[in-house]
């Protein structure tokens, strides 16, 4: 027999990915489906809702204050140098909430939560819990992933506002205590450059996020393959694909966003 | 009448499989496969590792869908049942998986419940004493309730799984490898249920083992499979299926080396 040539080789792999993306259409187009068609027990959706949103806290309010804090001394050396470094509160709040809350919350989220739902789903499946569930006359999507979906797709966005909070108190704490910037000058400009929709744009990509990282990592899980390896990559699998999505899903939903704020029926401009 | 059901008639038995055939890619593990089971029958399907067996009974609650042919249970074809009543029908069943598969974030008591809770309409006092009884039935004392799954030896945890299975009163009880990794007394014990709950309740049982003590023990009939990999394509998947005491006479010698337990030739040469 031939080796496969490179055209049946890609073919295999264009074939394969085609297949895959179908599977998981098919896997959240069901999951929606138990989602709308029977509420989940109160109480499977408190386990979820506690690992995701509770137990995310500490981790999510450090990476929010370290990263306000990190762009705080970044960008006071920027501004400074073009003299405007009291202006310095604006530029980098409005980064924090439209981008570097949302995106490092979720990140954080897949890393802490989305691989560990993976590997607990993949164990389940190995180890034919997901099957017993069946047997049992309950449904694995409805059981496994409805709340893990719901956990994820609503408290990804209440974690994106802490970290946004804490970004942007450790960004004023480093910018009027340590660069002695007026805290009036720093809140005032911030005040005249983050507008409502700027918290919004944030919170709405944030809540795609959430739905991703839930998805995506419960589809890993249940399709984890035999044994600790199997299970080890699932979980590796569910974080880099979340990573991976949220970032694209960042670009696409930040150009869409972008685009409504300056379409014809939009507001006025930012500065009077 | 379900648009499931079938209308052949009167079928040969309450769970059957009909020209069914199972593959993963490219790799076939079933082949054409009919069998049925009457009603109250202890069928054991017996096999090397790898040719099918678990497949098998997982076909007959649709864990696995037959790539070709028809599972029929109680008159119904799976494959046409809505997946609510296809739940449904999965409560006519109790599944003793391989490992246990007990529910490792839950209690014992919950585990036992979970059947019966999924069923709903039923109290919680109800629940309670259902409960209790299995396990009593299965010799588990009371303490074991509140434990979780890890806290339990293999034997515990595969007696809590029949408790499991039993606590929803299913028509057909299906048991995967149920001695597989036990000690030989504990295998006897298990061997033993089997026999009492047969004995207690109106079960049909198909029982998968390579466990012989469990054949001589449990069965009304066998049915021995082969690995699709050594055999011929115009060879049957099924080689034998009959009463347990004929097996030892039978005329294939490949029976017969798997009822003595002995490497045979082909084995050795490869090894």
């Amino acid at each position: 027999m031939h080796p496969p040539g490179m055209i049946q080789v890609l073919g295999q792999r264009a074939q394969h990915a085609l297949a895959f993306l179908g599977d998981f259409t098919i896997f959240s187009a069901q999951t929606l489906g138990w989602l709308l068609r029977r509420r989940p027990a109160p109480h499977t959706l408190l386990p979820s809702f506690y690992t995701v949103g509770v137990r995310s806290v500490p981790v999510v309010g450090l990476t929010g204050m370290f990263i306000g804090m990190v762009l705080a001394v970044q960008m006071y050396y920027q501004s400074s140098r073009m003299g405007v470094g009291s202006r310095m509160g604006g530029i980098l709040n409005v980064n924090i909430v439209r981008e570097l809350g949302p995106v490092l919350a979720a990140v954080m989220l897949a890393g802490r939560v989305g691989s560990a739902m993976a590997a607990e789903m993949g164990t389940m499946r190995i180890t034919e819990q997901v099957d017993a569930l069946s047997c049992l006359g309950t449904h694995p999507l409805h059981y496994l992933v409805v709340p893990r979906l719901l956990a994820c797709t609503l408290l990804v966005p209440l974690l994106t506002i802490f970290a946004d909070f804490m970004g942007v108190m450790g960004g004023a704490y480093l910018g009027t205590r340590y660069y002695g910037i007026e805290p009036h000058f720093y809140w005032y400009h911030t005040a005249n450059f983050v507008g409502l929709w700027d918290l919004a744009s944030g919170l709405i990509k944030s809540v795609f996020f959430g739905a991703a990282i839930g998805l995506i990592s419960c589809h890993r899980g249940l399709n984890s393959q035999a044994g600790a390896e199997g299970v080890g990559r699932a979980a590796t699998e569910a974080f880099v694909a979340s990573f991976v999505v949220i970032l694209i899903l960042d670009f696409f939903l930040g150009l869409f966003l972008i685009n409504i704020y300056h379409a014809p029926l939009a507001r006025q401009p930012r500065f009077s | 009448m379900s648009q499931a059901t079938a209308t052949t008639g009167d079928l040969p038995g309450l769970i059957g499989l009909e020209r069914a055939s199972v593959a993963f890619h490219s790799q076939r593990v079933l082949r054409d496969i009919t069998l049925w089971v009457p009603r109250g029958q202890t069928l054991v399907i017996v096999g090397e590792s790898g040719c099918g067996k678990t497949v098998l009974l997982k076909l007959l609650v649709r864990l696995l869908a037959p790539t070709s042919g028809r599972v029929l249970f109680d008159g119904q074809d799976l494959a046409l049942l809505r997946e609510r009543e296809l739940s449904q029908q999965r409560l006519r069943f109790g599944f003793l998986f391989q490992g246990a598969a007990l529910f490792d974030s839950m209690t014992i008591f919950d585990n036992v419940a979970f059947g019966l809770r999924a069923r709903g309409k039923i109290s919680e006092d109800e629940i309670r004493s259902r409960v209790r009884q299995h396990l009593q039935e299965v010799g588990l004392p009371a303490e074991v309730e509140s434990k979780k799954p890890a806290q339990l030896s293999g034997g515990m945890k595969k007696r809590v799984g029949l408790a499991r299975a039993l606590a929803t009163s299913p028509e057909v009880m299906l048991y995967d490898e149920p001695t597989t990794g036990l000690d030989p007394i504990m295998s006897d014990v298990i061997n033993e249920l089997i026999l009492l709950i047969r004995r207690r309740y109106p079960v049909t049982s198909i029982v998968v083992t390579h466990d012989m003590n469990t054949v001589r023990k449990v069965a009304d009939r066998v049915v021995m499979l082969y690995p699709l990999s050594r055999l011929r394509p115009e060879e049957a998947q099924v080689l034998y299926d009959g009463p347990p005491g004929d097996m030892e006479a039978h005329a294939d010698p490949r029976v017969q080396q798997f009822v003595a337990g002995k490497a045979g030739a082909d084995w050795l040469n490869s090894a």
